[in-house]
């Protein structure tokens, strides 16, 4: 590497000796600037080093000058977003859930905020899509066991249903075990699921069911009514309809009669607060069932 | 030829010389001070210059009128609301094909005029020329030509030296001021912004682009200049694929200029055969990158053709033709010569000129057949198929859309009388700057309704929708169909949206869908 400086014949640059198959890096000197440039960088990084959290310990890291953090800064984001949100959720706070819908701008507000609540408070149970499932009711539909109402649904998320924990809850009496405390024989019982089967048109066997209509007057038309059309205020199902809580086959209404199940929602207004609970309904609202 | 016209020769050397053996690692700038050059493509630069510049400044004040519901700026880039207004033409996010493909139009054109005329892009449009030509000819105005601004740069510094660097680069500052305040006005209302901008009410980012612009272009403009051709700039090493033998490319013609003497007087009476080139080095002192275009072609080179206008002059001073620097292809190049050299590397004046001193028939001069060759011809062609099919799509393209799209979860629904119910989103897009009361409507599907969230009352199979506005709708749609006409599976069905004033419709294609479990 000694000696002679070897200098490219064509281009008269100085070569660095490296070569590959015979081509040659030539020595063209880099700009100075571009070296200052680098400098620059250099200096800029400390600056960084200096005011941003930089430099790790065995606990945590140098905070920087600046105190910056990204906890903190989406925290101001959020701030920032609420308080951006303010005068609306002031505006659905003092509504009630009627006027709510009736304003297009705090509907379409109340159903996204409503929607993001669902997602994390709701879809346990109710799914995702809002779909239920068997002994979770399906909130998509128009089949309500207390009620569709938009008032009946702000009451239902407020105060739940057969939440031992809120005194306003809704709570009946619920279906007597007419099976298991031996209040109808096994063939009443076939008879009166026979009817029922009948009333909401899912095919039966005609020669059961004409006995049990006899049966289902004197059992349970007080609650389910005369036809079998429910009542909302003590959340008895409809039954002579398409829509079945715990599944529609005779084997299942057998099984309802014989040992009852009876669904439990939360009461949310002391966790949620009133506004959320508004938001949420108006999301439920918006999915098309409702009454 | 002898002459009696004395040519002085220019103190000037080429950047690109001489630091190559240097050994340092690296090389400081050489300053450079383009003397100023008159000629046809100084003129022809000129006028690019006030349409390229005129366009840039002008554009965003120009007013067109839409109507009440649209910006009656003629060029606005709407952010805020996703819009892209250009005269006649509305463009939504959706439609930003039409942008890429007028970026792919200019690409194909560049790659066709590198190919026909080389690096005219660099040399006459592109902003760092045009901005640096500008920032030169301040300059020049203020502190004269070359050789006045290269005694006041060795001057020692004293009032009349800080004086005239001074409002130069005070000049250059304005410059970039109004180059960087012009461009915030394409993304809003000019004379809104422009009265905000002025009371300091303007939003944060409109004074930070123009800032950064501001910067860019002092600094580039006025203190980079070539630096940022030769080393920043990734067009020079892309050049080389696209140029050919048949090229335009501005050219020293070694075999009409050497042995260059600038005695020739002298050579003449010492019988020693010499070209057309007296070394002035007139071509060296008015180019902006600072190099001798006789070294051949160079990566520095912007192809801006000062040096033909220096040399033409010259040319005409001691009656010789011009074109001793010209425009010319790699092959009428090397066929000459070839033509001038009797050996390798050796140049022969009398070959190419007869006894009266006119050059001989065998040399080749510029043609117009060169820009008609396979590869321009493609390029034109992809350029113009491409253009045509931007026109067609402009002249089709739906101002009412449908777009829908089915729930998923849950797909279908149950009613409690039996009938089975899907939702869709339905996106209504009113893209004229007028309401329009939209039919919506399903076609297909016996027995179904439509049902939509939030209006009350609508049922049946159509209902008129009213659209704001330059706007786009979003509808929560349900499609309900009675429990005896239900069919397992999917049936499909039509969507409809229909302006029932202009007769624009469009249609989607849907689906139906019943889970077994349903029917």
């Amino acid at each position: 590497m000694s000696g002679k400086r070897e200098i490219d014949e064509i281009s008269g640059v100085e070569v660095t000796g490296h070569e590959w198959d015979g081509i040659k890096e030539l020595n063209n000197p880099l700009p100075r600037w571009w070296l200052y440039t680098l400098y620059g960088t250099i200096i800029w990084s400390l600056g960084y080093v200096v005011v941003y959290p930089a430099i790790p310990g065995l606990t945590d890291a140098t905070k920087g000058l600046w105190g910056w953090s990204s906890r903190a800064d989406i925290r101001n984001e959020m701030n920032m977003v609420a308080e951006g949100q303010k005068a609306i959720t002031d505006k659905i706070s003092a509504m009630d859930i009627t006027a709510i819908m009736a304003d297009p701008e705090v509907r379409a507000f109340a159903i996204s905020a409503g929607a993001s609540t669902f997602k994390v408070n709701c879809v346990q149970c109710h799914g995702s899509g809002a779909q239920g499932g068997p002994g979770y009711p399906n909130l998509n539909d128009d089949s309500w066991l207390w009620g569709g109402t938009p008032e009946a649904i702000v009451q239902t998320i407020q105060h739940g249903i057969r939440d031992p924990i809120d005194p306003d809850t809704r709570i009946t009496a619920d279906m007597p075990a007419f099976g298991k405390d031996g209040m109808l024989t096994p063939e009443q019982i076939s008879q009166v699921g026979n009817y029922v089967l009948k009333i909401a048109g899912l095919g039966n066997d005609e020669a059961l069911a004409t006995p049990g209509a006899e049966v289902f007057k004197a059992n349970c038309a007080s609650c389910h009514g005369d036809n079998g059309e429910g009542k909302q205020d003590m959340g008895a199902p409809q039954l002579n309809d398409a829509v079945w809580l715990f599944g529609g086959t005779l084997q299942d209404i057998t099984h309802q009669l014989n040992t009852p199940r009876h669904g439990v929602m939360p009461a949310w207004e002391a966790r949620l607060g009133d506004t959320k609970v508004k938001e949420l309904a108006a999301y439920v609202l918006s999915l098309g069932g409702g009454q | 030829m002898a002459t009696t016209t004395l040519i002085d020769k220019q103190d000037v050397k080429a950047v690109n010389t001489g630091a190559k053996t240097a050994g340092s690692l690296y090389a400081a700038r050489k300053k450079i001070f383009p003397k100023r050059a008159q000629g046809a493509f100084r003129r022809l630069k000129w006028i690019i210059m006030a349409v390229t510049l005129g366009i840039y400044y002008l554009t965003p004040w120009l007013r067109w009128d839409r109507g009440a519901h649209a910006p009656d700026q003629a060029v606005l880039i709407d952010m805020a609301s996703r819009r892209f207004y250009f005269f006649f033409i509305e463009i939504w996010p959706q439609e930003f094909y039409f942008v890429a493909g007028l970026l792919v139009m200019a690409g194909v054109g560049l790659f066709l005029v590198t190919s026909v005329v080389g690096r005219a892009w660099c040399g006459y449009t592109c902003p760092q020329t045009v901005w640096t030509d500008l920032f030169i000819k301040v300059e020049e105005l203020i502190q004269g030509d070359r050789n006045a601004r290269m005694r006041l740069d060795k001057a020692s510094w004293g009032p009349r030296k800080l004086f005239l660097i001074g409002s130069t680069h005070l000049t250059w500052l304005l410059v970039a001021v109004a180059t960087g305040g012009a461009w915030i006005f394409y993304f809003a209302d000019a004379p809104t912004l422009l009265k905000n901008f002025v009371t300091l009410q303007a939003p944060f980012v409109a004074y930070a682009t123009v800032g950064v612009l501001t910067a860019t272009t002092y600094v580039f403009g006025g203190l980079m200049r070539e630096q940022v051709c030769i080393y920043m700039c990734p067009w020079p090493r892309i050049q080389a694929a696209m140029l050919d033998e048949d090229s335009l490319v501005v050219t020293y013609n070694d075999w009409r200029g050497e042995p260059r003497s600038q005695g020739t007087k002298k050579a003449a009476a010492a019988g020693l055969a010499v070209g057309d080139c007296i070394d002035c080095n007139a071509c060296v002192a008015v180019c902006p990158t600072g190099i001798d275009i006789r070294d051949g072609q160079q990566l520095e080179c912007i192809t801006c053709a000062l040096c033909i206008d220096a040399c033409n002059g010259i040319m005409d001073k001691i009656g010789k033709p011009r074109g001793l620097i010209s425009y010319s292809t790699l092959r009428d190049y090397n066929h000459n010569m070839a033509v001038a050299s009797p050996a390798p590397g050796v140049i022969d004046p009398h070959r190419v000129r007869n006894a009266l001193g006119q050059f001989v028939d065998t040399l080749r001069h510029f043609e117009w057949r060169v820009f008609f060759r396979t590869r321009t011809v493609l390029y034109s062609a992809a350029w113009a198929a491409i253009g045509l099919a931007l026109v067609f799509a402009l002249l089709t393209r739906d101002r009412l859309e449908v777009n829908v799209l089915h729930d998923r979860n849950p797909v279908a629904i149950k009613m409690s009388d039996g009938s089975v119910r899907n939702g869709y989103v339905i996106k209504l897009l009113n893209m004229v700057p007028e309401p329009r009361i939209v039919k919506l409507s399903i076609e297909g599907l016996p027995g179904a309704e439509i049902s939509i969230a939030g209006l009350e009352g609508v049922r049946g199979r159509s209902t008129d929708i009213p659209v704001e506005p330059d706007k786009l709708r979003s509808l929560h749609v349900f499609v309900t169909v009675a429990p005896q006409l239900l069919k397992a599976g999917n049936t499909s069905f039509r969507i409809t949206a229909s302006d029932m004033q202009s007769f624009e419709s469009d249609v989607y294609d849907a689906i139906f869908e019943v889970p077994e479990n349903m029917k």
